[in-house]
Parts: structure tokens; sequence; C-alpha cells
């Protein structure tokens, strides 16, 4: 048996590993709930953050720094996307959609290995190794920025979509795409502006993880079947959900980890993640059809 | 309609231009006079497409070092020609690319790098008869098969993991028995699981106890509970066998967790004989020990090599030296059967004493296509650098063990 300051530090570390898989979940559901499609680019554009992230510093900016700006690049970036090039060329078809998105993966991934080669590459910042010390445990100062920022874009994205007249119409899209059209909203637009939100938390999730994590063209496909697990855990769609759904996939993940190993971890996550689903099929927070 | 269809139009064009640009094959050198085609087997694209490119960096030097030289003398100063194949991190690639070489009429093919690589390759290449030279791939199968096209240079498995035990012990011997617990960390695959299953039993026989042993699956999303439980079982000695991105992530951790055993001592790491590492996180690399593949830093050739890798900007990796002492290897059996006969060139190969590789081996000797005279060595990262700790006859620094408080 493990002591207990062993065991509350693997929760304070699930927690915050936890908080970024929200994060990065939080703009694949994001997307869902408007689009009603999964976005199979989505760990291809959190690999490209994270080497936007990476030249920033090289470059001389702190990642933390470059969070705001990269989330701005980013939103403009995940817009033109939709609007110029995942929007028309679906045609208004779902599965075109998907295939879309799929192509945009390889091409994203690929270019990055063609330019960047496939390197695996880390930055040393001055606070990568510092630590609060608390109660005995030694808590990783960039881990725990990586938990409140996740938190509070969580909280951010929330109060936006609950309280703007943009989440208004993004809410009244992802609930009756014709209605929302009839009373004057721009549904292109308003598919646009999602995915911009989505690559906007992508490029937030980038420069909290690369103090921490290293960057190469494959990295997003480490982050994106857990994100996925969280969307459908937390309910497809749902905010809260997504936040919920990730500390809870992080904590699990790494309590399984410290019992049954780092290898066998994985199976206490899809362990949760199929009681779940066997309990409440539509997800923690999932609207019941 | 009219535009949405343009657009779609525009769109496939451009993404066509797109992929044409990413997987743009560069052309193959056209030799004036009559070149003798090799073909070069590395994962340039895929999940190991960082060490394939290593790997062809090498045999790029070999190459160019060979040709500028004026070719193969014994057939008429003939130039060496660069077939290169890109095996895409899988064996069914490799398999691919050794079909299309063996059409181009290739003489010979050196690399593969990963073991299910390089036993998928060997096996296609043995169906032509065409010499196959594996640069890394320690696998023990590889030469385990009856195959008479297949020959290692590099050690395989069980030599560089009997090796590893032994030097262990003869450093701790030497400093006076400072470890008597350990912990092991190792990837859940064949590598890693392999190993610690030797180590379980070899390592309790020889005085140590194993207090630990934790296996993580690669990519590993983070390190931080493996950190957790050496800092409880509190070992003497760490000993990881993992792939690059792990061990620097299990680095970090335990030096922002201030977990400071006497030693950590890697077998066939991917992070510890790499200088990328080492440079990126000179702290948390400090003292770290591997046994690994290593070229020998006595050798002027070698220190040029790496002089020369390091002006372009790269890293010089084992596999830069493993590649470019296989293309010599094999520069030296066609002088030698002053043929492009494969079956000569396999005879060649065979019976060949070459000693102007770059690595700590003495002249090559094939028994059942592995070099029996290869062998790994001890490296320690030291102030920034990588240095050979053993054996002493390659050594170019003393080992620093147990590391200082």
């Amino acid at each position: 048996m493990f002591a207990p300051s062993l065991i509350a530090a693997a929760v304070v570390n699930g927690l915050t590993t936890g908080a970024v898989y929200a994060l990065i979940a939080l703009g694949l559901t994001l997307v869902y709930g408007v689009l009603h499609i999964i976005n199979f680019a989505h760990g291809a554009i959190l690999g490209a953050a994270m080497f936007a992230a990476y030249f920033a510093y090289q470059a001389g900016v702190d990642p933390y720094v470059a969070a705001l700006p990269l989330a701005v690049v980013f939103f403009g970036l995940g817009y033109a996307v939709q609007r110029l090039v995942v929007g028309p060329a679906s045609h208004g078809e779902d599965r075109n959609f998907l295939l879309v998105t799929l192509g945009l993966s390889i091409i994203i991934e690929n270019l990055l290995l063609a330019a960047f080669s496939s390197d695996t590459r880390t930055i040393d910042t001055p606070y990568g190794f510092s630590t609060l010390e608390f109660a005995g445990l030694f808590l990783s100062l960039p881990k725990l920025i990586a938990f409140v920022v996740s938190c509070l874009v969580g909280a951010a994205l929330w109060a936006l979509l609950a309280a703007t007249d943009t989440g208004k119409a993004i809410r009244a899209v992802a609930k009756e795409r014709m209605g929302a059209a009839l009373v004057g909203i721009d549904a292109a637009h308003i598919f646009a502006v999602t995915f911009g939100l989505s690559a906007a938390c992508l490029a937030v999730a980038a420069c909290l993880l690369l103090p921490i994590y290293y960057v190469n063209p494959r990295v997003g496909e480490t982050y994106v079947l857990v994100a996925f697990t969280v969307v459908v855990l937390g309910g497809m769609g749902s905010i809260p959900g997504a936040m919920l759904g990730g500390l809870l996939i992080g904590v699990v993940e790494s309590l399984s980890g410290l019992f049954f190993g780092d290898s066998l971890g994985q199976l206490g996550v899809y362990l949760i993640f199929i009681i779940v689903l066997l309990v409440r099929p539509a997800g923690i927070f999932g609207a019941t059809a | 309609m009219r535009t949405s269809r343009n657009s779609r139009r525009d769109l496939l064009k451009s993404g066509a231009g797109l992929a044409l640009a990413t997987f743009a094959w560069p052309t193959y050198l056209r030799a004036e006079t009559a070149s003798i085609k090799i073909g070069v087997l590395q994962p340039l694209t895929g999940a190991l497409a960082f060490d394939g490119a290593q790997g062809k960096m090498g045999a790029d030097a070999a190459f160019k070092e060979i040709n500028d030289g004026g070719g193969i003398k014994a057939l008429g100063g003939a130039k060496l020609e660069m077939v290169v194949g890109d095996a895409r991190s899988t064996p069914d690639g490799g398999v691919q690319e050794v079909e299309r070489m063996a059409s181009e009429g290739v003489a010979a093919i050196v690399g593969g790098f990963a073991s299910p690589i390089c036993l998928a390759a060997t096996q296609a290449a043995s169906r032509y008869d065409i010499p196959y030279l594996v640069d890394v791939g320690v696998s023990d199968q590889i030469v385990s098969r009856g195959l008479t096209n297949t020959f290692r240079f590099a050690p395989g498995f069980g030599m560089v993991s009997k090796q590893a035990i032994a030097n262990l012990i003869k450093l701790n011997d030497g400093a006076g028995k400072p470890a008597k617990t350990v912990v092991l960390v190792h990837e859940d695959g064949l590598f890693g699981s392999g190993l610690a299953k030797l180590m379980q039993t070899e390592l309790p026989a020889n005085g140590f106890e194993i207090l630990d042993t934790i296996a993580h699956p690669t990519p590993a999303r983070d390190m931080s509970n493996i950190a957790l439980q050496i800092r409880a079982k509190n070992p003497d000695l760490v000993i990881p066998s993992s792939y690059y991105g792990e061990f620097v992530l299990l680095a970090r951790t335990m030096q922002q967790q201030r977990i400071r055993p006497k030693g950590i001592y890697c077998v066939l790491n991917g992070a510890a004989s790499n200088y990328r590492f080492v440079k990126e996180f000179p702290d948390a690399a400090q003292y770290v020990m591997d046994c690994n593949h290593w070229y020998d830093p006595r050798k002027a050739a070698a220190q040029k090599l790496k002089q020369a890798v390091e002006s372009d900007g790269k890293f010089f990796t084992y596999n830069v030296a493993l590649n470019y002492s296989g293309v010599l290897l094999l520069a030296d059996a066609l002088e030698r059967a002053a043929s492009v006969d494969r079956k000569a060139i396999t005879a060649a190969i065979a019976s060949s004493n070459f000693a102007r590789h770059i690595m700590p081996y003495g002249p090559t000797q094939f028994v059942n296509g592995q070099n029996t005279g290869a062998a790994p060595v001890n490296t320690q990262v030291q102030d920034k650098d990588i240095k050979v700790i053993f054996p002493g006859d390659f050594a170019d620094a003393k080992p620093v063990f147990p590391v200082p408080a």
C-alpha cells in the first residue's frame, strides 16, 4: 500500500494533468456541440500551436506571454480554415467534414515534418523546474499554472457562451441551425467563430504544455485520443462536462497508474469511460436524447 | 453552386500542390559513368523520422567521401549511387522499398534502424540475394534466422545487455560498491520489457536488490507518478530503458522533485547519448550514464565527421556513425569482390576484416552475419559533453560515480 502523501501527490498531479486534457477537450466539444462533427485535425492543430509557441520562445517570448497573442492568431487561423477550406469543401455534408478535417490533419502534420523534421524539441524555461512546497509535496509550478489557466479559460468560454450575443448565436446554431438562420444569424460565420475558438483554446493549451512536455510533429496524437474520451465522458458538446471529464480522467489515470503501473494505468481510464457510458449513455452532462 | 464548385477545385489543386511539396522526393544522382547502386533504407517519415534522417546523414557522408576519393577502384573508379528508401517507420514500408530497390538493381542495402523494419526488410532482400547490412536493429532474431544475405555491424540486444550488466558490476565494484538497491524503469515494448526481464534475473545474482520494476507506455504523457514511486523507494541506482521523450520527461521530473539517486544508469537509452538532451537540459543530464552504441572518440575520422555534422547545426548521434561506418564497410567489400554480383559482395562482406570504421570495435569479423567484434560502450554526461567512461581502452574520461551530492 502506498503512503498517503504519495497518493495525495498522485491526485494533485492528476488534477493538473487533467486540467490540460480538459482545455484540449474544450475545443473539441465546442466544435462538436455546434457542428455535430468530430474535428479530426484537432491534434494536428495542437501540434502546430506547440511549434508556434516553441519558435516564439526561441525568439525570446515566454510561452505564458505568448499565450494570448497566439490565441488571437490561432482564432484567426481557425476562422479562416473553417470559412475558406473546411466549410466550402464539405458542402454541408457531415461526412465530408470528417474527411476534410482528416485530410487537413495529414497535411498539417506532414508540413510540420517537412519544415521542422521529426526532432523532439523541448524548452528549458527559468521556472521549468520550480516547485512550490506544500504539506511535504513538491508541486510543479508550470503544472499549477497550467491548472489555473485551464480552469480560467474554461470559465471564460462558459461565460462567453452564456452571456454574450455571440455565445447566444453559437448556442442557437447548435440547437437549431435552420431556425437560427431564419432569425438572421449567419450560420457560416458562427461555424467559423466556433472553429476559431477551438483553435484558440488549443493555442493556450500549447503554451501551457510546452514548459512541461516536448514538441514534435506527432505530439498532437498523444493528447487527442484522451481529449476525445473526455468529450464523450463529459457529454458531447458540454463545456462543464469537458472540464469535469478532463479532471476526472486526469485523476483516474494518475491513480490507476500508481496502483497498476503506468502501462495498465490507461485501463482505469477506459474502465471509467465504459461504466459512465453504460450508466449515462449521453455522458455526465450530456442531454438525454 | 458554381462558386462552390470552383472553390472545391481550387482546394484540390492547392491540396495536391501541398501534398507534392510535402512528399517531394529527392531525385537520384545521375552519374555519368557506370555507377553502383546502393540502397539506403531509413524510416524518413513517421514516428522514427528523426532517427531515419540521422542514419541517412551518416550514409550521405560516406557516399560523398568514397565518391570524392575516386569511387570503387577495383571497378574502374565506379561511383556509388544512393537509392533512398523511406520505410515510413513500418515493416511494410520497409518491404515495399526493398522490392523497389530490387527492381532498380541495387547491389546492396544498408540501414533499417528499428528491429521490426530490419527483420522484414532483410527477409525481403534475401529473396533477391541482396546483401543487407543492418545499421542499428538490436533484436537478436535479425541474425539468427539463417539468412545468408543479412549482416549486422553493431552489437545486438543480447550482447549489449550482457555487457551493460558486466560493466555496471565493474563500475560499482571500482567505486567501492556504493549501489546496492535498484529501481528499473522501462518502456513496455519488446525492447524495454526484454531488458527488464534480463536485469531481474542478472542483477540479484550479482548482489543488487531490485526494489521495484516500473513499466510505462510510449508515448507517455506524464512521468510524475514514476518519479514519485522512485522517491518512495529511494534506490541507490535507477536503471531506465526508454525512448527519447519519456526519458527526458523522467529526468526532468526527477530533477524537479529533487530525487537524486547515486547514479542513473541507462541501457540503450534514447536520450542519455543524445546531444540535444545534454544541450537542452544540462542540469538534468549531468552524470547520467548509458550503455549504448557510440563512436570511438580517439579516431580522427570520427572527430572529423562529428565536427562536420555539428557545423551543419545537426546533432551527432550513434546512428550517424553506424551508417557512415556501414557504407564504408560495404565499399571495402565492393573493392575486394571487384564485382557487383550480389553473391560475390555477400561473400566479401562475410570474409571482411574491415578496420577503417569509426566505432570502438576491432576489425570486423562476421559469424552467421553478426560482427563478433562489436561491443557497446558506457558513456556519461559530464559538463555538457558525452564522454566514454568504459571500457578503459576507449575511454576519454573517468566515471563520476557515485554522483556527488
